[in-house]
């Protein structure tokens, strides 16, 4: 790792001019980056600003359209993930690849060449685990194991290679704070070594607190080559979308008002051996509060959405009250016919059908909730296309949604675009409760400042919004109380104000009222 | 070497709309080269089996006759596919449908009344229903493919009617021959002009298909039928339910094809037969494809596979052919509109190795 210094310029890896082409849309343009030996890079931009797409360049899943790679100074072809491995890159996915009936140690071994025995791999394994402070069972089964205990399978299955340069695709996204900690501890014993890595987020926070370089992608091109701790966030910010974006404000919104959603002791039974059974969840939200749900991803936030949104109804009517009204075995039109609207997490093929017109869309949300309006023909049920396309026009001109065509696929809109319309959607009916599971996941950032903008908006003028989402700086912002999900439990509400990262961090991993710092906070 | 098929980024939409016609035109070529290999002249033999019928009125009746159960069929498959039902079975549903219907002309013979043949239809109708009511049932609460169950149903409903004239509903005046008793008079579909042998069957189709094509244009109904069949998430988000649309659609079209199985014996044949059907009810699912699931689109598909029944009828005489051509030609026909409609929108590419897969992309 001390023979780097072939190049004129340094460089462990350099990128000259890469440029990727899907048929005539150009995902990298002419990029050029440099690592250097023994620094923590940081790759940053927007969703489908460009990154997976370069990394996965650089690490042999695509070919490149043109320009060259520079590995120590050579150019160099990665036709292959193996390729890329035998020169010295490793890489640790976003989604991971490991089988969970399968032990840690035989994951592992299947990466490798074949041949190895199985308790060598496990032994090299734990010793690589205890040297870089990722604790690992190798017999465990991966189904046992947490995200976070998965992402070290994938780290140290990338060690195992000895690389030189180790790629991260937005590590944290499916971390705790305290993991993320943990992670951010061992990213800095690879660079005291010598390793170099690239690191892929969009999250400005923690780019500024571990990344000695930044590359900033927007739309594809490089923006910026910076130091991130030279800048503030706003910059970088302002980098990544081209423009400052508009903060949310959040004051004022403090006028409690009527319980206008509540959960009394729901438990629902998981309807799948991967999901999660929620046990015993209570929750309270007034008109004018925003509360927010927080927690990692897969500890019941999308079987919470399901059960207060009525598309899987429950047969305790009690356990579910909106407007004061018991609704836990009415079905999801009826709920949105007594003031709920709904923003389902997966916008393709859950909040929106893809293929179909926006004016369609719309009609599949509120084709109960706005019979008289949209329907006609008394018992035949006809769509009147021409007040929907209106109706829909209104909501894509109030959320600012940037479409082609007057009444577009829903698949052709970008994700914040559709997200717009899908938020505005709901917001258009005044719904006296609104229900968002991850308001803004892979969302822009213009967007998303506008969705938790609307959101608060809404809440100030007299609704009861519940938000769940896993994105704490989302949370803050939004947020007049939080509660944190935790393998189908739910914690206590607090005050927004009285709760900080740490706290929440504690939260998440289940420490439920165990802790006695949290412990003495009020039940809502 | 393997072969991919790699989605094509921008699939040509002129192509979409002319993939039908390029299916025919494929199957015309290949049934030439077809008739070339067996030693005929091809452009005889394809005039006798496209044109000749289209020039005389007997044979138009014939092609309307033909044309009426697979319409029939091929637009309540249309729901059922949009919805995401497969329901193979609809020969099955056809022969109970016939067999439902029969009661009231074979067990209550004696029996005279206008009423006789509304109450046949009727009868059709729900036996054909019931009988898509059983694949319906194991779908929606035991979660079985409802295209292995509804298939397997369809020999059981052949083996059912085998039995049935052959057995309990034999005519006593038939010399033993597996037949029930011939139809009376009121229970017979009447024609629709007088030229020919056209019934009643055909009009049912013809307004089933636009009843349909108007459901499924305009109304919510439809809209839950093609949002259902892309997203079931998104259905359910939407307030509908996946599994009435299972019953919905099932019955809708075990309906349509036991009132096809009526009309036909009632109309066509006079009299239960132990086979009433050239298998109707699978040439419907082609006639549902090659009309792009669309009912208008059906009752054009529809006319052009009764011509292919008659057209392969006539070869068969005219130019001594056997009376497997025409099951040739259908199952071209299918071959041709599936794999045009899979290479619009994808392409073949032929990978040799991880090497040449890489070089191609130019990176250096």
């Amino acid at each position: 790792m001390s023979d780097v210094k072939a190049s004129g310029d340094g460089a462990l890896l350099a990128v000259r001019s890469l440029t990727k082409l899907f048929g005539s849309f150009t995902a990298c343009n002419a990029i050029d980056l440099d690592i250097r030996p023994g620094e923590i890079h940081a790759l940053l931009g927007e969703n489908g600003a460009g990154k997976s797409t370069l990394v996965k360049m650089l690490f042999g899943v695509l070919a490149p359209t043109s320009g060259e790679i520079l590995w120590k100074g050579e150019p160099v072809r990665i036709p292959s993930p193996a390729a890329a491995r035998r020169i010295g890159i490793g890489m640790v996915f976003q989604h991971f690849s490991l089988f969970e009936a399968l032990t840690v140690a035989e994951n592992i071994a299947l990466s490798l060449p074949p041949g190895i025995s199985l308790s060598r791999v496990a032994a090299e394994a734990s010793r690589l685990s205890r040297l870089y402070g990722l604790p690992l069972d190798p017999n465990a089964h991966v189904a046992d194991l947490s995200v976070g205990e998965r992402q070290r399978i994938e780290i140290v299955r990338a060690l195992l290679q000895n690389p030189e340069l180790i790629i991260l695709d937005e590590p944290t996204s499916v971390l705790t704070p305290q993991e993320a900690d943990r992670l951010f501890e061992t990213l800095a014993k690879l660079k005291a070594e010598g390793r170099s890595v690239l690191y892929i987020s969009h999250r400005l926070e923690e780019v500024q607190r571990i990344c000695d370089r930044a590359t900033v992608l927007r739309h594809g091109k490089v923006t910026g080559a910076c130091d991130p701790r030279r800048e503030t966030p706003a910059s970088l910010a302002r980098m990544m979308v081209g423009s400052d974006v508009a903060a949310v404000s959040a004051s004022g919104t403090n006028a409690k008002g009527d319980v206008l959603l509540e959960a009394k002791h729901l438990t629902v039974r998981a309807r799948s051996p991967f999901a999660v059974m929620l046990k015993d969840v209570c929750l309270k939200v007034r008109a004018g509060e925003v509360l927010a749900i927080a927690g990692v991803a897969g500890n019941g936030q999308s079987e919470l959405f399901d059960a207060l949104s009525g598309e899987y109804p429950i047969s305790d009517p009690a356990m579910v009250s909106i407007r004061g009204r018991p609704a836990g075995n009415l079905g999801i039109s009826a709920r949105r016919l007594i003031g709920a609207g709904f923003v389902p997490e997966e916008r393709h093929g859950h909040a929106a059908v893809p293929a179909l017109p926006l004016s369609d869309n719309l009609v599949l949300a509120r084709n109960q909730s706005d019979r008289k309006t949209f329907l006609g023909g008394g018992v035949l049920g006809i769509i009147r296309q021409a007040v929907v396309r209106l109706a829909s026009k209104r909501i894509a001109d109030t959320m600012d949604v940037r479409k082609s065509g007057e009444n577009p696929a829903a698949g052709s809109l970008s994700g914040g675009n559709l997200q717009k319309f899908i938020v505005g959607r709901e917001l258009d009916r005044q719904p006296a409760v609104l229900v968002v599971n991850q308001p803004t996941w892979g969302v822009d950032a213009g967007a998303a400042s506008r969705i938790r903008q609307a959101l608060v908006d809404l809440a100030r003028s007299g609704s009861a919004v519940l938000v769940i989402s896993q994105d704490l700086d989302e949370i803050f912002e939004v947020a007049t109380e939080i509660a944190v999900i935790s393998e189908g439990r739910l914690s206590d509400t607090y005050p927004a104000q009285a709760l900080t990262r740490e706290k929440i961090g504690l939260l998440m991993g289940g420490m439920h009222g165990e802790n006695g710092e949290v412990a003495h906070a009020h039940r809502a | 070497m393997r072969i991919e098929l790699e989605k094509r980024p921008r699939p040509s939409a002129l192509l979409s709309i002319l993939s039908p016609f390029l299916a025919l035109g494929l199957t015309v070529i290949a049934g030439g080269i077809m008739f070339a290999l067996i030693g005929k002249n091809p452009v005889a033999a394809l005039y006798g089996f496209f044109v000749e019928p289209l020039t005389d009125i007997w044979s138009l009746h014939e092609i309307a006759v033909k044309a009426a159960p697979l319409i029939l069929i091929g637009a309540g498959l249309s729901v059922c596919y949009r919805s995401n039902n497969w329901n193979i079975g609809a020969e099955g549903q056809f022969i109970m449908g016939a067999i439902a219907g029969s009661i009231v002309p074979v067990v209550f013979h004696g029996w005279h009344s206008p009423l006789v043949l509304p109450l046949m239809l009727i009868f059709g109708m729900i036996g054909g229903a019931l009988y898509a009511a059983i694949p319906a049932f194991l779908k929606a609460h035991m979660n079985t493919n409802e295209i292995l169950t509804s298939l397997m149903l369809v020999y059981i409903a052949q083996l059912f009617l085998d039995w049935l004239v052959r057995g309990p509903w034999r005519s006593p005046d038939a010399y033993n021959f597996p037949v029930t008793r011939d139809f009376a008079r009121e229970a017979i579909l009447p024609e629709m002009i007088a030229s020919g042998r056209a019934n009643l069957g055909f009009a049912f189709a013809i307004l089933a298909a636009i009843g349909l094509w108007f459901m499924m244009r305009y109304t919510l109904k439809g809209f839950e039928i093609s949002v259902l069949g892309q997203s079931e998430r998104a259905g359910r988000f939407a307030g509908f339910s996946s599994r009435r649309m299972i019953w919905f659609s099932m019955l809708l079209s075990g309906a349509l094809a036991g009132l096809a199985g009526i009309s036909e014996v009632s109309g066509v044949i006079g009299k239960l037969q132990p086979i009433i059907s050239p298998g109707y009810g699978f040439t419907a699912i082609i006639v549902a494809f090659l009309g792009r699931l669309n009912p208008i689109g059906i009752i054009a598909a529809g006319l052009f596979l009764a011509l292919t029944y008659v057209g392969g009828e006539a070869v068969q005489l005219t130019l001594n052919v056997s009376d497997k051509i025409t099951r040739v030609f259908q199952g071209l026909l299918l071959f041709f509109v599936l794999s045009c409609d899979t290479l619009i929108q994808y392409r073949i590419r032929l990978v040799f190795s991880r090497l040449g897969r890489s070089s191609e992309g130019g990176a250096h």
